[in-house]
């Protein structure tokens, strides 16, 4: 078990420096820093120098070094934009990304999850005939739209919903909350519905689709044989074996909503990474872009592994046998 | 408990009939089967594969799976009609008062938790114990069925067993309730030839401990000569033959019947060539008129393709043959004759 966290550990340390290569090579590649800082009138010795000082003539393995380093201790440098410290940037605008994505998230899956098992339950019934017609358009309704038309309906023909920004905000520390007030809470739902609606639709159909097979199975039908009851067999041994791909799934999905929170967020103006990304690209804002691009890894990483390790709490036969066989 | 209450029946199937509708008309699987199981006894159940022994044995314990569906007839236990009954009064049957056991114990087995957990659930939705009495009981049950250091096995996931040890199990989660009756549905099939004898002795011995009927759903006839008191052979949905199995095996009455305890090689005897039966079972969708044996029957007449045998008696047993009616195999076609 321990050998197996550090293995994974070790590869998604891999990945990230892979990743920082990339982030580094930006800088490098992608125009001119210096032309980036100076101004038009700066002489070509001048410019000369701050490279020197920035130590931009260093070879490029020392100079990916020095990257790596000053990545580690939080140092992501200045914005090209605006020149504050690029940490404290993303810092300001991380809450409101999390918070966006965790609802989204347990929209997607507090739903998704009961539909899919009721459809895969019930596939001949009507409802779910009708679900799965639904869930089709739900995943090929592309985000934007869908923004857009929940922002006409609930923003500007019933007004009950705010259509853009994080309404009021509770500070704790460097963190800021919209679940404490009912204004955060309200300015919450229509982006985290749009963003989860697609995720909601994926899991929906994968569980179905797994709760059909699992149904099929022997251990369900001998499980009906001991006299079960019905929610025994269909929540205890059906949806349980069903949760292997789901969370393999739903793990991949909540890194692409925090990832790609950018259009959501665009649609309702809501201050989040994803819009300090947009502004950055807008810019060229290359040390924005960089850290944003290890930040997200970290997170792809980071649940990835959180997923390897709940496969392990699901799946005894992942644990290695203890007891050998007989 | 003895068979002293041989007389009234433990389980009545009276004249069950499974239907599977399907687009090009209803195929009937099994037709007409009637047979009695007294307490404590053993009810071997025979035939090729898509005879309907499977399905008698599903349609039993009510778990036919749709479309398949009982279509007419009785299922009575215990003087109790069950067939009829809805979902979630004979789930309380199952399980309580009918266990079941399944061919495949690798796949029997919920591989996400551990058998403990398994039997521990399936005691406590039958007997009224409280989670430290229920595994008491669990623990019991695993060492009755011959699972060595049950105390600390319990904890273990199927896939820490052996097959033979996973059917161990099965049998245990099958008896946790002490039911009267026990469908096995070819329980040693999967398994490895020395460990067949090993679950067959150990399911034998468990049953006769606590008086446990056992209808035994198998094609191996070995198995059946070994265990059952009584055997079924059914052909094609029906029952060709049904009758003690000494006379059964030693003395076959139905033409069927005979072919098939030819074809079983015997240790020791003569090195002849073993006898087989010409043809294949019919399919659901053309089952000849008349006797469905006749077309591969040796000793068929003229009346077998056109009238079918009911069960009649055949010395100890009972046979669907027209061999066995006063009347034999040529009497409707003479009868016609002399019409025509």
């Amino acid at each position: 078990m321990i050998s197996f966290v550090l293995n994974r550990v070790a590869q998604a340390a891999g990945v990230l420096l892979a990743v920082g290569f990339i982030a580094f090579s930006l800088f490098t590649y992608v125009g001119d820093p210096i032309n980036a800082m100076v101004g038009q009138d700066t002489s070509q010795q001048e410019k000369e120098e701050l490279r020197e000082k920035l130590g931009l003539n260093d070879p490029a393995p020392l100079q990916f070094a020095r990257f790596i380093g000053n990545v580690v201790q939080g140092k992501f440098g200045l914005s090209y934009r605006t020149s504050d410290p690029v940490g404290r940037l993303i810092l300001e605008r991380l809450p409101a990304t999390l918070e966006l994505a965790l609802c989204a998230a347990l929209f997607a899956l507090g739903v998704g999850v009961p539909l899919g098992v009721y459809t895969g339950l019930y596939p001949r019934h009507w409802t779910s005939r009708l679900l799965q017609a639904v869930s089709l358009i739900g995943i090929s309704l592309p985000t934007f739209l869908i923004g857009i038309l929940l922002i006409v309906f609930f923003a500007v023909i019933l007004n009950v919903l705010p259509s853009f920004g994080r309404g009021e905000t509770v500070k704790f520390g460097w963190w800021t909350s919209g679940y404490f007030t009912v204004a955060g809470l309200k300015a919450l739902i229509l982006p985290s519905v749009t963003l989860g609606l697609f995720q909601l639709t994926l899991i929906m159909r994968l569980v179905r689709s797994e709760m059909l097979e699992v149904m099929r199975t022997d251990y369900i039908k001998f499980a009906r044989a001991r006299g079960l009851s019905n929610r025994a067999i269909n929540y205890g041994h059906a949806l349980k074996n069903t949760l292997v791909p789901v969370i393999t799934v739903t793990g991949l999905q909540l890194g692409a909503i925090i990832a790609f929170a950018i259009i959501t967020e665009t649609v309702f103006s809501w201050p989040g990474m994803g819009q300090l990304f947009v502004q950055s690209v807008q810019f060229a804002d290359i040390p924005v872009m960089a850290a944003y691009l290890l930040l997200v890894s970290a997170f792809f990483v980071t649940i990835n592994l959180a997923v390897d390790l709940l496969y392990y709490v699901v799946d005894p036969r992942l644990r290695g046998s203890t007891g050998g066989r007989h | 408990m003895s068979p002293s209450t041989a007389a009234a029946p433990l389980l009545q199937v009276r004249n069950l009939r499974v239907e599977f509708p399907t687009r090009r008309g209803t195929l009937v699987a099994v037709d007409d089967v009637s047979f009695d199981v007294a307490p404590g006894e053993v009810l071997g159940v025979v035939g090729e594969s898509g005879a309907g022994k499977s399905l008698t044995g599903a349609a039993i314990i009510g778990l036919l799976e749709p479309p398949g569906r009982i279509a007419g007839g009785q299922v009575i236990l215990e003087g109790q009609r069950i067939d009829d009954l809805p979902y979630e009064q004979m789930r309380k049957i199952r399980g309580a008062r009918i266990g079941a056991i399944f061919q495949d114990p690798l796949t029997s087995l919920n591989p996400l938790y551990s058998v403990g957990r398994q039997l521990v659930e399936t005691i406590q939705t039958h007997l009224p114990l409280s989670a430290f009495d229920a595994r008491a009981r669990a623990v019991g049950l695993l060492k009755e069925v011959g699972i060595p250091g049950a105390e600390t096995r319990v904890d273990h996931y199927p896939h820490q067993f052996s097959g033979g040890m996973r059917q161990r199990v099965v049998i245990a989660l099958a008896l946790c309730a002490n039911p009267r009756l026990i469908i096995a549905d070819e329980p040693t099939t999967a398994l490895d030839v020395s460990i067949q004898a090993q679950i067959i002795a150990l399911l034998k011995g468990l049953c006769r401990e606590h008086g446990t009927a056992v209808v035994l759903v198998t094609h191996d006839m070995g198995v059946i000569a070994e265990t059952a008191d009584r055997v079924a052979v059914m052909y094609a949905g029906r029952l060709a033959e049904i009758g003690p199995v000494r006379d059964v095996v030693k003395n076959a009455r139905h033409p069927y019947t005979r072919g098939l305890m030819g074809s079983i090689p015997s240790i020791g005897g003569h090195a002849e060539r073993l006898t087989q039966i010409d043809g294949a079972m019919p399919r659901l969708t053309a089952i000849p008129s008349g006797c469905a044996f006749n077309p591969r029957c040796p000793q068929a007449g003229v009346r077998c393709s056109i009238e079918r045998p009911d069960l009649m008696r055949a010395g100890p047993s009972r046979a669907a043959c027209w061999l066995y009616d006063s009347a034999g195999v040529g009497a409707p076609a003479a009868r016609e004759a002399a019409r025509g």
